[in-house]
């Protein structure tokens, strides 16, 4: 209890630092949802104001719901990643209990190539993915948008990890009760890890529904479109220089994301060191 | 019917041999105990056993049929393990009921939703949840069914997993320390339940532990392993008063037995620390072994007709009914330590002189390489002499 006099300068100190960088990534978003509520004159002027002398927020996210197919956009997000994450689970899971669980021969070499596959940025494999997406007969679809991650080296290698902190008894005593291999990864394995599923899920979700360079690449279609393509090309095609209708788009995108994150903070925080102390 | 049979049973995990030539069998209905320390390779040759690991070299037959290769699912094996190994997102309930489920319902019919509506599945599942229950008030969790393991103590959880391996009658019961993560108060309780469950059900129980206490009171007959190796396969009481090898003998029993170093000094006597007793073990003069002797094998106060040894009490340990004395006898490396009866004790103080006397066929005898040398011919109780030498 004597450390409690040097306590107070160093909570202060550590957030400080906390609000700085808080202020860092918020600041961004603030200024998003100011300037989406800003008539066009009051963007431009010199002095910043987050709150509008005259309310314009009705006008810009009419003028985004209206010029853009903002509802299209956003139902293709939830297509692409509904379906990248459910194949992703179903990919990860029984790949991650048997580098966890099964010994087999080079299973650590294969446990290598995934932590190799992890340094690799996805970017890198874009030209020869569209390659492949064009050899396939698939790009301009939304198997395009999805078949690339399908496998993901950081759901294998975070769910794995997982695994690895369930007692072997439990797979023992599965085995024994009758169970299959792929019964123990379903029945067992991944309802115990929900928590690291959870938490793989959401960085999944908010990975892909914000992704704009590989969709790029891949799809010209505008209906298929996920969001943030979708608003750039909206950008180009309709505002031009109207930023208030486009941050008022910005905004209606990034939304869903925003209130699923608050929703499943809980499991988020869990997933993410659950592993770790357990 | 379903006896088991291990035949030179090898395993090795890396450089490391963990079971040499491992044989053994065991009589339908029998419980039979795996006594050894940790690391000795007990737990490997029950998992072995049970098919979770595979053997390098040997066989394993469980009621006649040889099921190598054999997945565990089926060989007709139920297992209990030390951390329970229950499903944390299943209820008791469910827990109780997967082996069942597994079992009587097909793929479809185990389908969340769907398989409600196929046929039969309502009348099996209906049998399941009725044989749950009475494996449940069976082990008195009847009440517990709904809860989740988390929510149970440690008896509850154990109690849990008997139920899990109990619910689908194997034909053989594998437990593997079940009882290590429990209090010691439990654990005697738990001890008295699985000998009860094991004669109500008189199947064949193969069980693990370190516990000395518990491989006495529990078996049939105790394995002592040590090294991946068998040393002993006897009833209790003769692991206890018979072992075959002197590792046996340190093994088991509390206090540990004293163990001397003796000499052959002539013909049918053999000297150990300050006395010499009759004993024909057929070693030539000059031959050197060992001598055990049980702590409880000594007894307060100089007899004409016993051994005796004499010596200096060094540390009195009171036990309640008995007294543990550790003794400086001369020519002896280590104290020897004697469990007399407290009530026949007269007084027994630090740096005391005390006498005590032994029966001369209670003393073991060790040769070198650590195998027991069996006395020809006592030659009868009273023929026994003592020589005193000079203390």
């Amino acid at each position: 209890m004597s450390t409690h006099r040097f306590a107070q300068p160093c909570t202060i100190l550590r957030h400080a630092a906390l609000l700085f960088t808080g202020a860092l990534i918020l600041i961004p978003f603030a200024w998003m949802l100011s300037l989406s509520i800003n008539p066009p004159g009051e963007i431009f002027r010199a002095s910043f104001s987050f709150w509008p002398q005259h309310f314009y927020g009705i006008e810009n996210y009419t003028q985004a719901i209206a010029k853009a197919p903002l509802l299209r956009f956003m139902l293709n997000g939830v297509i692409v990643c509904t379906a990248i994450l459910a194949l992703q689970i179903a990919v990860c899971a029984p790949a991650a209990y048997a580098l966890a669980k099964l010994h087999f021969p080079a299973r650590d070499l294969l446990f290598a190539l995934v932590l190799i596959a992890l340094l690799l940025p996805h970017e890198v494999l874009s030209l020869p993915l569209f390659i492949l997406g064009y050899k396939l007969g698939i790009l301009n679809t939304y198997a395009a948008l999805i078949f690339p991650y399908v496998v993901s080296p950081f759901g294998i290698f975070l769910i794995r990890q997982f695994f690895k902190t369930i007692p072997d008894d439990v797979v023992h005593a599965a085995r024994l009760d009758g169970l299959s291999e792929l019964a123990i990864v379903w029945k067992i394995m991944v309802p115990m890890a929900l928590p690291a599923i959870i938490a793989f899920g959401i960085f999944s979700v908010v990975g892909h529904w914000n992704s704009l360079f590989w969709p790029l690449i891949a799809v010209r279609d505008q209906s298929l479109m996920p969001p943030p393509l979708g608003i750039m090309a909206f950008r180009n095609e309709e505002a031009g220089n109207d930023y208030g209708p486009l941050m008022a788009a910005a905004t209606i995108v990034v939304l869903p994301l925003i209130i699923a994150f608050l929703a499943a903070q809980r499991w988020f925080v869990e997933g993410t060191t659950g592993g770790a102390i357990k | 019917m379903s006896g088991i049979v291990l035949g030179n049973i090898r395993k090795s995990f890396g450089p490391t041999t963990v079971l040499h030539d491992v044989s053994l069998s065991i009589a339908d209905g029998e419980f039979l105990t795996l006594l050894g320390p940790s690391g000795c390779g007990k737990s490997t040759l029950l998992r072995i056993l049970a098919g979770l690991e595979l053997q390098d070299a040997g066989s394993v037959s469980i009621g006649d049929r040889v099921v190598d290769g054999v997945r565990p699912k089926r060989r007709d094996v139920a297992m209990v393990f030390q951390s329970y190994a229950l499903y944390p997102h299943m209820t008791v309930a469910g827990n109780i009921a997967l082996p069942l489920r597994m079992r009587r319902l097909n793929a479809w019919q185990r389908l969340p939703l769907l398989g409600r509506l196929l046929p039969g599945t309502r009348t099996t599942t209906l049998e399941i949840t009725a044989e749950v229950a009475r494996t449940a008030e069976a082990l008195s969790i009847d009440h517990l069914l709904t809860r989740k393991p988390s929510q149970l103590s440690g008896g509850q959880r154990q109690r849990v997993a008997v139920g899990r391996a109990m619910v689908r009658h194997p034909a053989v019961f594998l437990m593997d320390e079940p009882l290590s993560n429990l209090d010691a108060k439990l654990r005697v309780q738990m001890r008295a339940e699985i000998k009860e469950l094991h004669q109500r059900l008189g199947v064949t129980f193969v069980y693990v532990t370190h516990d000395q206490a518990e491989a006495m009171t529990l078996s049939d007959r105790v394995a002592v392993m040590l090294n991946g190796e068998l040393l002993q396969v006897a009833p209790p009481q003769d692991i206890y008063a018979d072992p075959e090898d002197r590792r046996v003998a340190e093994f088991i029993g509390s206090p540990k037995i004293n163990m001397l170093d003796g000499l052959v000094s002539a013909p049918g006597s053999v000297s150990f620390a300050d006395t010499t007793i009759v004993a024909d073990i057929g070693l030539s003069p000059g031959a050197h072994l060992k001598l055990g002797i049980r702590p409880e094998a000594f007894r307060f106060g100089a007899h004409s007709e016993r051994g005796a040894i004499s010596g200096t009490v060094r540390l009195v340990e009171h036990m309640g009914s008995d007294l543990y004395v550790h003794l400086d006898v001369a020519g002896a490396k280590q104290p020897i330590v004697a469990r007399l009866s407290a009530e026949r004790t007269a007084s027994a103080s630090v740096g005391q002189r005390l006498n005590l006397s032994f029966e001369p066929e209670r003393v073991l005898y060790f040769g070198s390489d650590g195998r027991r040398i069996r006395a020809l011919d006592f030659a009868g109780k009273a023929a026994v002499t003592s020589i005193r030498e000079s203390a």
